[in-house]
This record gives structure tokens, C-alpha cells and sequence, in this order.
């Protein structure tokens, strides 16, 4: 469910469009988003580096060999457990989930300040417009992330396919 | 084989040259590891993001910790770092002239010689372009990652290789806003999960753009960018006005090859990595017998392989120099090379692989 129509695309604007990333069969439908929560991997170019898939303890992340393979994810095999998100240097992993009129989504974070739980926020999609209003649920950052927080937010679940992060604080210093 | 027991001269302590460093001294060679600044890593500890690649390759842990633990292992080796060390000249017989803090200068008779003086940032010239705010995207990335000063608070980007959009990236987690990413091509030259990252926090990518000029009385206040034809000249009226306090450079990298001129190296000129460089074999060995080079002054690629060629050409020097046996040399060159390789795979890995293909061609027949 698209809301709103516009060309974007990886190698032009710096976002990848929902259709290169559909085209490459990454991510979860909203049905299935529905179901349960899933692993949403936005690594569309062939680049070396595979620390998603040795982060994975399920074994459920697969680059393989070379290691420029696209990762492939078993939903089966993976049981959410999010520590793909801090070891992906890209940034480019998040878990999203749809629970009646809700979304939640936990994605990567690497600006001060951190987010709060409870904090209202502006959720953004991959072009850094804000769609829709949010709430900060949780914001973890324990040592073996090295550095990079994890933060879960809640947001009405209409925007689950283009929200990817939080807008940023300016000016905090 | 005898040893040789004329020191190894490593010329410049980044990622390439503390890795030779470390594998012969690994093996056991007397080995000198020389730099000009006062602190050795060379740009690692302005890296704060994760690292690419494989686990061998340290992907995941950021370029800083990797600068910690090689210095850690060249000092638990026991290195000879001079630091505040310029070597200035190397003359025939592999004699190293060495000044030390623009003070004594003295020379060295060495085994063997590892030139690993890196790059240095390309300029591009434009009206208003000495103005204070007017910087490279490395001197911005030293400026707030290793001096914590923020160099504007509102800037934009030219040239959208990673350098740039890295950089743009750190800028805004030092409390920078970045207006925008310029880039002359029609395509966006850096990683896609670096781009999305800066995307993501409502950075604007504009592609067959440049910067028309700079404007400011004391320092930068606005930038003017316009759309390029595939000329890459400027098309009249499509100017637009951002307002900046910062102008960054990211366009591209030279290899730093005054020493291994001065040396003697053959030069060969691949602009892909960077314009004129020495040409060198599969073992990182120059024209000149027993001088090698690597990192970015063998063609501008990441740390990641300049940290491969460095340990590449430190065990074959070693091995040279009578330290390591035959067996020794393979298995361990062999492991390296394929770390390599792995590195130079994919879409923008090919472009290098068969860069560095050219090279060790050229770098063959010597």
C-alpha cells in the first residue's frame, strides 16, 4: 500500500524506490507483516561484506560465497531477535511488524541525541519526509552493538511499507 | 638463505604500512616503521563507521578500533615507530634519508623498503573557492572526528563517492545539516546503503550538478549550484542558490608518489585509481628492485585492501630478506591474495580488480 507515487530510485536520488526493492524480492508483504514480524533487508547492490550473516545466531542470514551475494533471509529459521540491525554497517536492515491498526518497526540509530521511550516523534520514509506521527517504545544499545542503537517505534500501520526511521534533531548542540 | 639484517624501511604508519610493518616483524625482521605525524594510523582514527567485508577483514568493527589494535600489536611487537619522521629522500643501494623533527637528519641502509604514503585529496577550483569554509570532506572529517570541532553548521557536499557521502553523514552526526550532495555524473558514485543511510535524514542527492561558486564576505554564506550538460559545463539558467556555511570537496584521491619517484619506480597511469602511480607486481614489488607499495599510492581503493597489500608485501619482503621460507611465503601470500580478491568483487569491486589487474601487468615486465 504506496502512499504516494513518487520516482526514486538508489543510484539517482540516494533512496532505493519500493520497487528496486521488490524487484530484488527483499521484503516481506503487509500480509505477511501481518503474521509476524520480519526481518526487512534494503542491500540491493552487490557490495563485499557479509557481517549480517555471521551476526546471525540461527543461521538464517545466507551471503555466502563471494561474498558480494545479495543476503537472503529464511523466515523461517529467523526468530527476530534484531541483532542483524546493529551489525549491518549499512544501516540497512530493520524488523517490521503489523498488529491491527499499528506498525512497529526497530531500526538502526547513530545520532545524538538518543530518542527516549515514550517520546512522541516524527516517523520518516526513505527520503527523509516525514509521513506520519510516531511513538518511541524502546531504544536499546548494549555493548555488542558497538555503538549503533536500536530503536523500536509504533506508528499507524498504513505507512508500514515507506516509514524507515525517525526524523532528526537539529540543532542540539 | 642468509638473513639480511639491514632493516625493513616502512614508509608511513596507515592501514597498509602498520600491516607490512607488523608482518615482518611477525617473521622476525628488523623493521622501521617511519611517519611524519606525531600519531600513527594514518586516517583510520578519523573513521568512526563500521567497516565493510568479512570478519577476516574486521567488517562491523569501526576504523578507529581497527587503528587501536594494530598500533596495540605493533607495540606488544615491540615496533620501532619514529614518529615526527619525514623520510625525504631514497637513494640508490636502498639508502632512506630520514629527518627528524625537521631537526636531525641522518640516513639508513635498508633490506628492503615498503612505500605506503597513501593519497592526497584532489582540489576543484571555483570562483570563491578560497574563501574560509571552503574545505576538503578529509579535512572536515578530521576537524570533527579527531578534533571535535564542528567546522560549519550548514554544509554542502560535492562529489558523492563515499568519502562524500561518508562524510556527510559524520557531519551530521557532529551536529552538522547538510543541504545537499552534489554530483557531476549522472549516476551516484558511492554504496547505496551509504547513500539511503544520508537520504534517510532528508539530505537531497542532486546528479549532473556541480558548484558554479561560492559567495560570502568573510567566509561562506551561499553556494551556487547549477545542472551540468554530459559535458559537464554548466547550463545557463538552471542555477539555484543553497544557503551554506561549509563547502566540502570530495573528488576523488591521488596516490602521494613523490618518494616512489624519487626512487625510481616506473609510473603507469590508471585513472580509475587515481592518475599516475608505480606500477608494481602480484607481490606489491615497484620496478626497483626490493622496493614495494601499497595502499592507496598503488591506486586509491579503502583501508580494507590497503591492509591486505600491506601484509602482502610485508611477508614477501620478509621472505625476501630471508625470514620466511618458501612455504612460508605461499601459504600466507596465498590467504592474503584471496582476502583481496574477495574484496574486489561485485559492481565496484570489478572496476578495481581489473584497475589492478592493468598495474600488475605494467608492474610484470620489469
Amino acid at each position: 500500500m504506496s502512499c504516494k507515487n513518487r520516482d526514486i530510485s538508489l543510484k539517482i536520488d540516494g533512496a532505493p524506490s519500493l520497487e528496486e526493492l521488490k524487484a530484488v524480492n527483499m521484503l516481506p508483504s503487509v500480509e505477511e507483516l501481518t503474521k509476524k514480524a520480519c526481518v526487512c533487508i534494503e542491500c540491493i547492490e552487490e557490495i563485499p561484506c557479509n557481517p549480517c550473516e555471521t551476526s546471525c545466531p540461527q543461521e538464517a542470514l545466507t551471503v555466502g560465497s563471494p561474498i558480494t551475494n545479495l543476503p537472503v533471509i529464511d523466515r523461517e529459521k529467523c526468530t527476530v531477535c534484531g541483532l542483524c540491525i546493529a551489525a549491518c554497517p549499512g544501516l540497512a536492515i530493520t524488523i517490521k511488524s503489523v498488529e491491527g491498526s499499528t506498525a512497529k518497526i526497530r531500526f538502526p540509530w547513530e545520532y545524538l541525541p538518543f530518542p527516549v521511550a515514550g517520546e512522541k516523534v516524527e516517523m520518516v520514509d526513505r527520503t527523509g519526509e516525514a509521513l506520519c506521527p510516531g511513538v518511541i517504545l524502546s531504544v536499546v544499545n548494549p555493548a555488542r552493538n558497538n555503538k549503533t542503537a536500536v530503536v523500536t517505534a509504533e506508528f499507524p500501520k498504513e505507512f508500514v511499507e515507506e516509514i524507515i526511521s525517525i526524523r532528526r534533531k537539529y540543532g542540539t548542540l | 638463505m642468509d638473513k639480511n639484517n639491514k632493516p625493513a624501511i616502512v614508509v608511513g604508519a596507515g592501514p597498509a604500512g602498520l600491516c607490512a610493518a607488523i608482518e615482518l616483524k611477525k617473521a622476525g625482521a628488523p623493521v622501521i616503521l617511519i611517519d611524519e605525524n606525531s600519531k600513527p594510523g594514518g586516517q583510520l582514527f578519523k573513521q568512526i563507521h563500521k567497516f565493510f567485508g568479512s570478519r577476516e577483514h574486521k567488517a562491523g568493527v569501526r576504523g578507529f578500533d581497527i587503528g587501536k589494535e594494530l598500533l596495540k600489536e605493533s607495540l606488544d611487537l615491540g615496533m620501532d615507530v619514529r614518529l615526527s619522521t619525514e623520510v625525504v629522500g631514497i637513494q640508490k643501494g636502498l639508502k632512506v634519508w630520514a629527518v627528524e623533527n625537521r631537526a636531525r637528519s641522518y640516513t639508513i641502509d635498508a633490506g628492503a623498503i615498503i612505500i605506503a604514503t597513501g593519497a592526497t585529496e584532489n582540489a576543484l577550483s571555483f570562483p570563491g573557492w578560497t574563501l574560509p569554509g571552503v574545505m576538503t570532506a578529509g579535512c572536515a572529517q578530521t576537524l570533527i572526528n579527531v578534533h571535535r570541532v564542528l567546522p560549519g553548521r550548514r554544509v554542502l557536499m560535492i562529489g558523492s563517492g563515499n568519502v562524500g557521502v561518508i562524510v556527510a553523514y559524520q557531519l551530521m552526526q557532529a551536529g552538522a545539516q547538510v543541504a545537499a550532495v552534489v554530483e557531476a555524473a549522472p549516476r551516484l558514485g558511492g554504496y547505496g546503503v551509504h547513500t539511503a543511510k544520508v537520504r534517510r535524514a532528508g539530505v537531497s542527492f542532486r546528479t549532473s550538478t556541480t558548484v558554479v561558486r561560492a559567495e560570502g564576505k568573510d567566509g561562506v554564506e551561499r553556494a551556487v549550484i547549477a545542472k551540468v550538460d554530459e559535458r559537464f559545463k554548466p547550463i545557463p539558467g538552471t542555477e539555484e542558490t543553497l544557503e551554506v556555511d561549509t563547502i566540502c570537496i570530495a573528488v576523488g584521491l591521488t596516490p602521494s608518489i613523490e618518494l616512489a619517484s624519487l626512487a625510481g619506480c616506473r609510473m603507469t597511469y590508471i585513472p580509475e585509481l587515481g592518475g599516475n602511480m608505480p606500477a608494481h607486481d602480484e607481490y606489491m614489488r615497484s620496478s626497483v628492485e626490493s622496493v614495494y607499495v601499497v595502499g592507496d599510492i598503488a591506486g586509491v581503493e579503502e583501508a580494507s585492501s590497503a591492509m591486505e597489500e600491506g601484509r602482502l608485501a610485508g611477508v614477501h619482503a620478509a621472505w625476501s630478506m630471508g625470514f620466511l621460507s618458501d612455504a612460508q611465503l605461499k601459504s600466507k601470500a596465498d590467504e592474503t591474495v584471496q582476502r583481496l580478491l574477495s574484496l574486489r568483487q561485485g559492481v565496484f569491486g570489478q572496476k578495481r580488480f581489473l584497475a589492478k589487474k592493468r598495474i600488475v601487468e605494467q608492474g610484470a615486465g620489469k
